[in-house]
């Protein structure tokens, strides 16, 4: 028996009644009760999700910019203002996704990235190997001493504020994307769910007075069944189903990601080059009954596709899915997915499927 | 979690409540609905198709996953539960008043020999090890 990895919030979750379940090795709440009511809690109001187990790395050092302009696929350069931030994909020489993250640019001696928790570790020592050749002076720190929470829905900020008054100041006026530096607090106006909100980096032994503190103001705690659907009917693509290190960011829908037009070289732009994409990631809406799930496959006049996220959406009260179809697939066009031992009809739509409290379809 | 005492169960989590005319009625436990958390699809049999004891017959769906329903005895299945179409929510608040469909057994005897209350509880409480 393995024993399963906790964040500092594992005996809340059971105290507010959580179902937890395995999650990559980690012992998190799938569900507080109702999945459906914390998604519509998110999109009307405001919900809080344990994302601890997620990993800050801090890269600081002279050259840092330049570092990861070389380490990530889309352009560090984008970013000039300090807090902003830049979602990318990480690349192997073949142009495979090691993972996808968030960096944000804090000064030119320190950027923060933020990576998934099933990657970190892989994450990390690829960080290094890299540095170690082409950047042996930055220093990359793992900020295992980190918490983060993150507070979504139209109310987040404003109940974040009213826990975190000393913060207000700063933060009242990030646009989307950026974050502020508030001492203990970092504060990013960045998420998964496809609403307003930040996402709160802190001290560990602080994050379980934070969270309480958040409840107390009428934030709901939110499970990762619900933080999937939310992701999912956003639009955003979640690492180990819609892209992974055998498949291109171009076929996986994160070319708006990747910085091809500049003369700058990055870690898996030749292979990008020499190998164009002859599949993309569609939208899919299911005109019959049933639910569209991952690895279903689906049937084109083009060839065959596969879902790569399916689930219900309980924005739009049908079954939504992500699906990586050949490319001659358009918008508008019929397909069918083989649902057990029926073929049922899908329509091949354009996602986000909804964001800021409506659905888009 | 309250399992009824006047209906039989299975291993795979079905409730069986045997009907004046001696037709049985179909469900998911208390214990399987909360296992599978909010119910969004349910697929099932139709009415005349005949089922062998243990086969795979409907299919419940909550957003989190898909779950096969089997039929608890061999018999002919004489009607389903149309209503699920529009509200599978139902087998969440009122899992033993959602039924899924109701069969003729082949043999009234199957369905005494299937699990009592507390047979199932123990099944229930075996896997929760």
């Amino acid at each position: 028996m393995t024993t399963l990895k906790q964040t500092p919030l594992n005996a809340a979750h059971r105290a507010l009644g959580a179902k937890m379940v395995d999650f990559g090795g980690w012992d998190m709440p799938v569900n507080y009760g109702s999945q459906i009511e914390e998604h519509h809690q998110v999109r009307n109001d405001a919900g809080m999700f344990d994302v601890c187990h997620m990993r800050v790395v801090d890269v600081k050092g002279d050259g840092v910019r330049a570092f990861l302009r070389y380490l990530l696929a889309n352009n560090a350069d984008k970013i000039t203002v300090s807090g902003k931030a830049l979602y990318s994909a990480m690349l192997r020489p073949n142009g495979g996704v090691i993972d996808d993250l968030i960096i944000y640019f804090m000064s030119e001696q320190w950027f923060r990235i933020v990576v998934n928790a099933g990657t970190a570790d892989k994450d990390i020592a690829w960080m290094k190997e890299q540095a170690a050749t082409h950047a042996p002076n930055l220093t990359i720190t793992s900020r295992n001493d980190l918490a983060m929470v993150a507070v979504q829905g139209p109310n987040a900020r404003a109940k974040v504020w009213d826990v975190l008054p000393q913060t207000r100041a700063a933060t009242e006026n990030l646009v989307n994307f950026q974050a502020a530096d508030c001492g203990e607090y970092f504060v990013a106006r960045t998420g998964y769910t496809g609403e307003d909100g930040f996402e709160v980096m802190l001290p560990k032994e602080k994050v379980e007075a934070f969270w309480y503190a958040l409840n107390k103001a009428g934030v709901k705690p939110i499970g990762l069944g619900a933080r999937d659907t939310l992701r999912l009917e956003a639009g955003m693509n979640l690492y180990g189903h819609d892209m992974d290190e055998s498949v291109s960011p171009l076929e996986s829908g994160l070319a708006w990601t990747v910085d091809l037009k500049s003369e700058r070289d990055f870690i898996g732009k030749a292979a990008l080059l020499t190998n164009p994409p002859t599949r993309k990631l569609v939208g899919l809406l299911l005109l019959d009954r049933g639910v569209l799930r991952d690895h279903q496959k689906v049937q084109t006049t083009h060839g065959e596709g596969e879902i790569t996220s399916g689930s219900f959406s309980p924005t739009l009260q049908r079954s939504i899915a992500l699906a990586r179809v050949p490319n001659g697939v358009a918008i508008g066009d019929t397909v069918e997915v083989e649902i057990r031992d029926k073929l049922l009809n899908a329509k091949v739509v354009k996602y986000p499927f909804a964001r800021n409290g409506k659905g888009l379809i | 979690m309250s399992n009824p005492t006047d209906l039989k169960y299975t291993a795979s989590h079905e409730w069986v409540k045997t009907e004046a005319d001696g037709t049985i009625t179909v469900g998911i436990t208390d214990h399987a609905q909360e296992l599978l958390g909010d119910m969004v699809f349910v697929e099932a049999p139709t009415a005349g198709r005949k089922l062998k004891a243990k086969e795979e017959c409907a299919v419940v769906e909550s957003v989190k996953a898909a779950a096969d329903v089997y039929a608890p005895v061999s018999g002919t299945v004489t009607a389903a539960n149309s209503e699920l179409d529009d509200t599978p929510e139902a087998i969440n608040s009122d899992p033993y008043g959602a039924w899924i469909f109701k069969m003729k057994p082949d043999n009234a005897a199957d369905v005494a020999a299937l699990l009592d209350a507390a047979g199932y509880r123990a099944v229930v409480d075996s896997e929760a090890h």
